[in-house]
């Protein structure tokens, strides 16, 4: 596990600025987010908001237009290693290499994670996500509930204090989403990591998310915890304000994600 | 460099595990290299035959297939290494660890040795065994011939995936004629003189030029061209930077623009 190098205070994202422009576009617009230490942020917008771009910079793998990034106090533009080595993230266009199976695409990682005692820790991940019966299975022939189960014990191979998940949920049952949501929540409250959080799921984002970011064009439109934004705007829940919002700030269609 | 070796040695696990998994893939290691030196073995069988030994074509012919192929095998072990991440769209989730490009190209390069060795061994038995070319005879002076193949091919391998990081997947049938397209300059079979002077000047910017041209003046009987083979060694490793150069540009490239994001075989371009 890398030992934290900022405060019990300090946040463990820190994103300032953040721009990024394909020609003309402006896929993301001056967007500052922070992430607190055991805190789970949602990051929610239509298709083409910007969300997934956000996330692929923060991963070092988009570099910005402009903006800083700081992931537990290690700033990912001169220590972008040490940065990713306190991060972990899951995504659902980011499948594990299907020919291999479960145990070996957590040793692979786990060993560029630098992961210690690994055997262990993969021990206890595939308990921790139900995959015993899937150990020696190819990740390829596995459900997508399954690989997504995978793509989790993945993300927590290192602890990350900072956990990225874009749309975990996706194409997934209900009851082994909420299984899902509640390890997440679980992690995040025990080990202090911070969490940002994407989904199209509003009964998701409001149980899960002590603030939402909303997106629209890759600017922040609102921001603020589930129930007061539904408060301020009169809405009767989450999804009435996302829809609200969407339609007085419709897409492009040009989005870059 | 702050290299971090159990990372170079997930990216070799990663590939080991895929052997493992699937032994056929062991099989184009193996069976090209075969079919090149039983080929190329009982022509030079034959041209010994209506020559006389003197010519000693088992020596220079087999024994250029044999270094080709081997700088070939280089050259592809590593690019295979790659295509497992292409074919498997991999990129996202190994760049977005703590992998440095240095580490990822490291453990490809690793890879690259272990299956090209694989393939040496197969190609040196078959050789000896079936043509009685005794290779194995010029002991260690043999090395240097295969270090300036060996940095050659790993060069190769580094350019050839870089070529397919900046274009895409459909480019990868760029890179496995690299090999062939650079033979007829390099004098495999015949000595730089044979060639037109156009020719013989691209030859001469080449390393693996001077290790055949050694290897024949060896097989005539003459000393070993350790000046010759220190400007091919040297021409390698000039080879070896800028292909890694290549690779650091392409690849900050790829993160300027999203491409490593974005990477698969639909998405491309």
């Amino acid at each position: 596990m890398p030992e934290p190098t900022s405060s019990a205070s300090e946040p463990v994202l820190a994103a300032a600025g953040l721009c990024k422009t394909y020609g003309a576009l402006a896929a993301v617009d001056d967007v500052s987010l922070q992430v607190r230490p055991g805190e789970i942020v949602g990051l929610v917008g239509p298709n083409g908001a910007g969300k997934t771009t956000i996330i692929n910079m923060i991963l070092g793998v988009l570099q910005p237009t402009a903006g800083a990034i700081r992931i537990d106090g290690c700033d990912l533009a001169k220590a972008r290693s040490r940065a990713l080595a306190r991060t972990n993230f899951a995504a659902v266009y980011a499948p594990l290499p299907g020919n291999l199976s479960v145990e070996q695409n957590l040793r692979v990682f786990g060993m560029i994670y630098g992961v210690k005692n690994l055997t262990a820790r993969i021990d206890a991940l595939i308990e921790a996500y139900d995959l015993g019966r899937h150990r020696r299975a190819k990740t390829g022939v596995l459900s997508s509930g399954e690989q997504t189960r995978v793509a989790l014990a993945k993300a927590m191979l290192n602890s990350p204090r900072l956990l990225l998940l874009d749309e975990p949920t996706a194409s997934i049952d209900p009851s082994t989403a909420r299984d899902i949501r509640g390890h997440i929540t679980d992690f995040a409250r025990r080990t202090q990591a911070g969490v940002l959080w994407t989904s199209h799921n509003m009964y998701e984002v409001t149980e899960v998310c002590d603030r939402v970011l909303f997106l629209s064009r890759g600017k922040v439109l609102l921001s603020g915890a589930p129930a007061q934004l539904i408060a301020e705007h009169g809405s009767a829940n989450l999804e009435d304000l996302f829809i609200a919002v969407a339609h007085q700030h419709p897409a492009t269609g040009e989005g870059a994600e | 460099m702050n290299m971090r070796l159990a990372r170079v040695a997930a990216i070799v696990l990663r590939q080991f595990y895929l052997l493992r998994g699937s032994p056929v893939r062991l099989l184009p290691m193996v069976a090209w290299v075969a079919i090149d030196i039983v080929l190329w073995g009982f022509i030079s069988r034959y041209l010994d035959q209506v020559t006389g030994p003197r010519a000693n074509f088992t020596a220079s012919l087999l024994g250029a297939v044999l270094l080709w192929d081997f700088l070939s095998r280089v050259m592809q072990g590593t690019t295979t290494a790659f295509f497992e991440d292409v074919w498997s769209r991999n990129f996202l989730n190994l760049f977005a660890t703590p992998l440095r490009i240095s580490e990822y190209l490291a453990g490809l390069v690793a890879t690259g040795v272990c299956t090209s060795l694989l393939g040496l061994v197969a190609m040196l038995s078959l050789a000896t065994s079936v043509f009685g070319l005794s290779f194995l005879a010029y002991g260690l002076a043999l090395a240097p011939f295969l270090l300036v193949l060996f940095v050659t091919g790993i060069a190769l391998g580094i350019l050839g995936t870089a070529i397919v990081l900046r274009f895409g997947p459909a480019s990868e049938w760029l890179i496995w004629p690299i090999p062939s397209l650079l033979s007829p300059f390099v004098g495999v079979f015949y000595p730089l003189a044979t060639l037109p002077a156009w020719m013989r000047m691209i030859g001469h910017a080449m390393a693996p030029s001077y290790v055949f041209e050694g290897m024949r003046t060896i097989v005539a009987g003459g000393p070993a061209p350790w000046g010759q083979l220190a400007i091919g060694m040297g021409l390698a490793g000039l080879y070896l930077v800028l292909a890694c150069l290549t690779f650091a540009a392409v690849y900050r490239h790829a993160i300027r623009t999203g491409l490593v994001a974005r990477y698969s075989a639909e998405t491309a371009s």
